[in-house]
């Protein structure tokens, strides 16, 4: 450990927080590493009585927390199942910080990868842009497919080989070809006005979904803001323990809309939002900003939530008559506690047949870039949701996370469609 | 003692992936779900078979350390909580389902198998394993045997002693003992498997789990009756039982306990009441209707607010898991969650829920009160934090005062969550004659080195 390493977050972090847990195992169920393992440490409750003993200074951070720390998927799952309601988030999200700050486990292998994603890219929405557009060059060239072809793959690393089918097929055009910074619903006065947030890998993977999800505001009669140039929301730093860069991220984020103005800031990506509903307490010792992230804070919804809270138009039907089933992202399920209203959603178009799935709530393995970190465990988790999909016998998932769209999506393969659930509505407002 | 050959021969003898010895991996295996206990021990093992759990006694024995086992971790009593420089055996990978034997209504389970696997095993069968403690979905059979757990079906279908035809057991010198059988009548010698229910691995180690089962009720409803008053709650479950109407079930909430189950599961529960009863009868439809209907009528001719009958099944279940979240639910006002688990015959529930009452204004301290009216076993859990000395204290004298209370009353200082250590140095007041010497016989003639999780229940 470094000697100036700075002093130990978990050690800041209101005692109550730590305590809560009163460790009755209810969590234990819901836990993916658990359920694998069987061992107490991979376990949420086991978690949380190693982040306690630390900030005790009974125990050193180690190299064997911090590799169990990069374990759990920080799925959230446990939090739903906690009757005593512990915020497993914001100790995990500490613990992370803490093995970063110290420098864990750092290799010049991940230090160079992290600096590159993390802490470059991932800051920058121009480079995130270029590389899109390189890829969206190198796929629509028909290089990607010659390559594929002549088995260029298999001179790849393999941890790189597993990834490669991974790579988001890149949209045509980004959200700001696509979406004007002002729009209006067509014959009426707008009923509200909001904020769209057009997030990072949704607006160069997904940039469809938030084409489609202003157009299921504007038919809601929402005047819709989608300020240009938008970043990351800075979710991706927040859990991989770069709490300085995300308070970057969330001050640019927090600047670049009207808070006064508008009735709502929508968030149409899980993971995203999650996040961004937390603002207030990570810029809360920012005097400059504390103030403006809690209204932030109050304004974030999440989409589905959204439109289940206004009066919502009736939906037309789809083209042809579907059966679909919903796999809740865990930050919007777990995280947001948006549980209902995908499905309720759904289930208000007329010729759709929603179909339950079996362990909805239980993590796809995308979690952010432990695909990347974890493939083994990642694997074993897309193996099971792949397989419960399967087993309803809908050939279409609605989902509405850009991670757990490619990872369910790479898992089933091409007979079957991952969809957004908004697009699917803004298909059924299209019929109306 | 040489801990590090003992790791070495354990790895030996189980294979280096069942022996944690990570100081990490101990800290996450020093406590179960009791309150401020904690303590490290010298290893974690998972046997999968009564022989690797054989041979891990013998090693134990011959190096003199203790043995602690551990299904999920959900006791109650500190039970699971290692002795000091034990070793524990996890019985997490023992867990398959051996025989289900239709014909005799059987199941053969290893102790690790979770309780809620059996119910999800039969059930569709048209079968039923009825006890059901809170923590179901998490704790294994083997730990219920070991406590002797109850649950919310108490009252009509007893407790997980009336389930056990037969035990596997390994005992402290390694031998390997069969008890019971599949007959439904055996008399034969004395009924040792009894002795190890409820024995809190005391005894000897469970690895084979021989269990009754019956036919499930074709029908069930679930009523849920608001009270002003606690006082009204505990009348309606007097006249309940005294109208000789045996619900399976017949829970009671305190207002405290009501408003934290309604955080967590929002579910729609009115938090503004006194006290709720959850009622729940089944068995043939005709019964259930009459009984709902009887029951109903009590309530309400006992004050009862409001009587809501839940309108579907799933209505029904949602109740009752609100209802098992309690213990853990509570925990939102106060950290430090102190459990008692003191019954009382049922014609003493009135003033035993009284005394509870009195007990938390005379000694200053908050107490939610929930639990099986039916059974006559509550669960006043005081609410505090454990870093405050002061309040500690009286918290403690506040736990003395129940306990009193509750023999007095001829009742016992544990229904279902066993002595464990947190209620050892109460089990004296309640074991007056010479039935304490007895515990203790019966302990040194299995164990006459104390290795089997030592200091638990008593000291031997």
């Amino acid at each position: 450990m470094p000697e100036d390493a700075p002093s130990l977050r978990l050690q800041s972090l209101d005692y109550s927080v730590l305590q809560q847990c009163m460790h009755c195992g209810m969590c234990l169920p819901t836990c993916p590493t658990y359920d694998t393992t069987g061992i107490e440490t991979n376990s949420p409750r086991g978690r949380i009585s190693l982040m306690r003993t630390i900030a005790d200074g009974e125990l050193e951070l180690s190299k064997t927390f911090s590799d169990e720390m990069y374990y759990c998927l920080g799925c959230l799952a446990c939090t739903s199942a906690c009757p005593a309601g512990v915020d497993y988030a914001h100790m995990f999200e500490a613990a992370r910080a803490d093995i970063e700050d110290h420098q864990l486990l750092d290799t010049s292998e991940r230090r160079f990868w992290r600096s590159l994603s993390v802490k470059f890219i991932f800051m920058r929405p121009k480079w995130l842009r270029f590389i899109g557009s390189s890829m969206r060059f190198y796929q629509q060239s028909g290089l990607q497919n010659l390559l594929r072809k002549i088995g260029f793959m298999k001179l790849l690393p393999k941890n790189l080989q597993e990834l490669e089918p991974m790579t988001p097929t890149i949209q045509d055009a980004f959200t700001d070809e696509i979406v004007a910074e002002f729009e209006s619903p067509a014959s009426t006065k707008p009923t509200y006005k909001v904020g769209m947030l057009s997030g990072c890998v949704q607006d160069i993977a997904f940039s469809d979904v938030n084409r489609d999800t202003v157009d299921v505001l504007l038919a809601n009669n929402c005047e819709v803001i989608t300020p240009r140039n938008q970043g990351c929301c800075g979710s991706l730093h927040s859990h991989n323990g770069e709490i300085e860069l995300a308070k970057d991220l969330a001050r640019k984020a927090i600047d670049s809309f009207d808070l006064d103005k508008l009735d709502a800031i929508i968030s149409n990506a899980g993971g995203c939002g999650s996040h961004l509903r937390h603002y207030g307490r990570l810029l809360s010792d920012d005097p400059q900003y504390a103030k403006r992230a809690h209204q932030w804070d109050s304004k974030v919804k999440d989409i589905h939530e959204w439109l289940m809270s206004i009066d919502l138009r009736e939906l037309g039907p789809l083209a042809t008559p579907a059966e679909i089933t919903y796999h809740p992202s865990c930050h919007l399920y777990h995280g947001q506690k948006v549980m209902k209203q995908p499905s309720q959603l759904l289930a208000s178009i007329p010729n759709v047949t929603l179909k339950v799935l079996k362990e909805a709530d239980w993590c796809c393995g995308s979690a952010g870039v432990y695909n990347i970190t974890q493939p083994e465990q990642a694997k074993l988790l897309q193996d099971r949701k792949v397989d419960n999909i399967k087993a309803t016998g809908c050939k279409i998932v609605a989902t509405s996370n850009p991670g757990c769209h490619l990872q369910i999506q790479n898992g089933l393969g091409s007979d079957y469609c991952v969809r957004h659930p908004i697009s699917i509505l803004a298909e059924a407002y299209r019929n109306t | 003692m040489d801990t590090h050959s003992i790791v070495q021969e354990l790895i030996a003898l189980l294979g280096q992936e069942s022996v944690l010895t990570k100081k990490e991996d101990l800290i996450c295996y020093s406590f179960d779900g009791t309150a401020s206990l904690k303590c490290m021990p010298l290893a974690v093992v998972f046997p999968t078979t009564t022989q690797e759990v054989s041979v891990t006694i013998q090693l134990a024995s011959k190096h003199q350390v203790g043995i602690s086992t551990r299904g999920s971790g959900t006791g109650l009593s500190g039970g699971s909580v290692p002795a000091e420089n034990s070793i524990v055996i996890a019985t997490g990978r023992m867990n398959r389902i051996l025989e289900y034997d239709q014909e005799n209504l059987t199941l053969l389970v290893e102790p690790g198998l979770v309780t809620n696997r059996i119910s999800e095993t039969v059930e569709a069968d048209g079968l039923f394993y009825p006890p059901d403690p809170s923590s179901m979905k998490v704790s294994t059979i083997g730990g219920n045997v070991a406590n002797n757990s109850g649950g919310l079906r108490g009252l009509k279908y007893g407790v997980t002693r009336d389930y056990i035809m037969g035990l596997e057991v390994v005992l402290a010198n390694g031998e390997i003992a069969w008890l019971g059988s599949k007959c439904v009548k055996d008399v034969a010698g004395y009924s040792l498997k009894d002795l190890f229910i409820g024995s809190e691995g005391t005894l000897g180690i469970i690895t084979k789990v021989l269990l009754k089962l019956i036919p499930k009720p074709e029908a069930r409803k679930t009523l849920l009756a608001l009270y002003d008053s606690m006082d009204d709650a505990a009348a309606t479950v007097s006249k309940i039982i005294s109208s000789k109407i045996i619900p399976c079930t017949l829970e009671f909430i305190d207002q405290y306990t009501l408003q934290c189950v309604e955080d967590f599961a929002q579910i729609g529960l009115p938090t503004d009441c006194g006290a709720v009863l959850l009622m729940e009868t089944d068995g043939f439809p005709a019964q259930v209707e009459s009984e709902t209907e009887q029951m109903k009528s009590i309530a309400l001719e006992m004050r009862a607010r409001e009587v809501r009958i839940a309108a579907t099944k799933e209505e029904g279940v949602a109740l009752a898991t609100a209802r098992r979240s309690a213990f853990a639910a509570v925990a939102r006002i106060r950290p430090t969650t102190i459990l008692e688990d003191v019954t009382v015959p049922r014609d003493k529930l009135v003033e035993m829920t009284q005394f509870v009452r009195e007990t938390a204004a005379r000694h200053n301290v908050r107490i939610a009160n929930y639990g099986h009216f039916g059974d006559g076993n509550l669960h006043p859990t005081i609410l505090a934090d454990e870093r405050d000395e002061e309040e500690m204290k009286r918290v403690h004298h506040a736990m003395d005062d129940l306990i009193t209370k509750t023999i007095e009353l001829k009742g016992t200082i544990t229904g279902e969550h066993g002595i464990g250590l947190a209620k050892k140095k109460y089990l004296k007041e309640q074991f007056q004659d010479h039935s304490y010497e007895l515990l203790k016989l019966v302990k040194r003639s299995f164990d006459p080195n104390n290795l089997l999780n030592p200091g638990k229940i008593f000291d031997a």
